[in-house]
């Protein structure tokens, strides 16, 4: 497996997001606005990138009976300093996201990429994975939180586009997070499917 | 590839424990660094909050009355200008609600802000500019001591938020129960 392949399967072919379905529960929990589902990607983004790097360094010396409890600890670790970080400098940003920031340990790509690719590789392509992995959720989440926020507020990124009119508030909601994400889930595949069969 | 550690008892224990030593130091560490901005980005949360709540002021005292913590603002003088109080409850549309609530020597309200709140973007999360003195639903000059303001399906005259009753249910409750600890402030 070569590092152009482990880029285009996060970001495209096995995009957290859109082709495993992992990860739901933050998908639609955070993704109600642009801004929100753009910090949460990258949030677990950099858990993604340094539970790899370390999972895949003690890998020999991770005996195989207990790795789960020793992953989880690592990736609950970094949790803990994504969240220590942003209340004390970006408190903001803390007080939008909160409790979901904690739930980064239980989200089941990072144990699930731990699983599947950093206990079997070595560091350099764990890194690539953890980050391309990463990225493929940021970008997922950031393009829902616009579709959200623009058919809900009728805002992108904050700043109002329609001007004082209210949006179809339904969107924001946990409705509109399930109907966004198979609308795009389908778009998306499909734009996928076709360009799989003409390579 | 390098030879695997075996699942021996041994093996397992050691690994663990060092694994959750290792990240225990590392978290110590990292909350010694970041105990202080922290706690220095929730005190200037507050002091922020009773600036844009009060009139202009010279001097605070704290006080705790009804078991809400009060700032009572002075002038230069000594004489009480309003007071800004904390006040919250469980009413929101999604779950807890805290406010910093401002009067002024009269009682009537000089403004609030929203310390935390878990209302649905769009819907009820609206609160932090709609009862604001441009918003539709402005309480600020009232004086809830003369009267509870309610909301106009309840019989008052405070426009809800669209969509949102419970929440501006809540809203009023609050400030309403601040307004009662306010008259209970010692001078």
């Amino acid at each position: 497996m070569n590092a152009k392949d482990i880029i285009k399967n996060g970001l495209i072919k096995e995009n957290p997001t859109w082709v495993l379905i992992l990860g739901m529960c933050p998908t639609l929990a955070t993704t109600t606005s642009a801004v929100n589902g753009l910090s949460m990607g990258l949030a677990t983004t950099f858990v993604l990138l340094m539970s790899n790097i370390v999972i895949s360094l003690l890998k020999s010396v991770i005996p195989d009976k207990v790795r789960i409890p020793a992953f989880i600890v690592i990736i609950a670790s970094f949790v803990t300093v994504v969240e220590m970080v942003m209340k004390a400098y970006l408190p903001g940003l803390y007080d939008s996201l909160g409790l979901f920031i904690s739930l980064i340990v239980v989200n089941c790509i990072v144990l699930g990429r731990a699983e599947a690719f950093a206990s079997k590789n070595g560091v350099g392509h764990s890194a690539l994975d953890g980050l391309f992995m990463g990225l493929g959720f940021t970008w997922a989440l950031t393009l829902l939180g616009i579709v959200r926020e623009l058919l809900g507020t009728g805002c992108f990124f904050g700043h109002s586009l329609i001007g004082g009119a209210d949006g179809m508030l339904m969107m924001i909601l946990p409705p509109g997070g399930f109907l966004a994400l198979g609308f795009l889930m389908a778009l998306i595949n499909k734009i996928r499917r076709r360009n799989v069969k003409n390579s | 590839m390098a030879k695997k550690a075996q699942s021996t008892l041994v093996n397992m224990l050691l690994s663990l424990t060092a694994i959750a030593l290792v990240a225990a130091a590392i978290l110590a560490a990292l909350n010694a660094v970041t105990q202080e901005p922290i706690a220095a980005a929730q005190k200037a949360k507050v002091e922020n909050a009773i600036s844009a709540v009060l009139p202009a002021f010279a001097k605070l005292d704290d006080q705790e009355v009804d078991g809400k913590t009060c700032h009572v603002a002075y002038d230069e003088q000594g004489n009480m200008v309003g007071a800004a109080i904390e006040a919250g409850n469980d009413k929101g549309f999604g779950g807890h609600l805290q406010l910093m609530v401002g009067f002024d020597a009269d009682g009537l309200v000089t403004g609030y802000q929203i310390l935390e709140t878990h209302e649905t973007p769009g819907l009820g999360a609206k609160a932090d500019a709609w009862f604001q003195k441009d918003g539709k639903g402005s309480v600020i000059g009232r004086k809830p001591a003369e009267g509870d303001l309610t909301v106009k399906k309840d019989g008052g005259d405070v426009d809800a938020i669209t969509g949102s009753t419970i929440t501006s249910r809540a809203f009023l409750s609050i400030v309403n129960d601040a307004a009662k600890t306010f008259s209970n402030i010692t001078r």
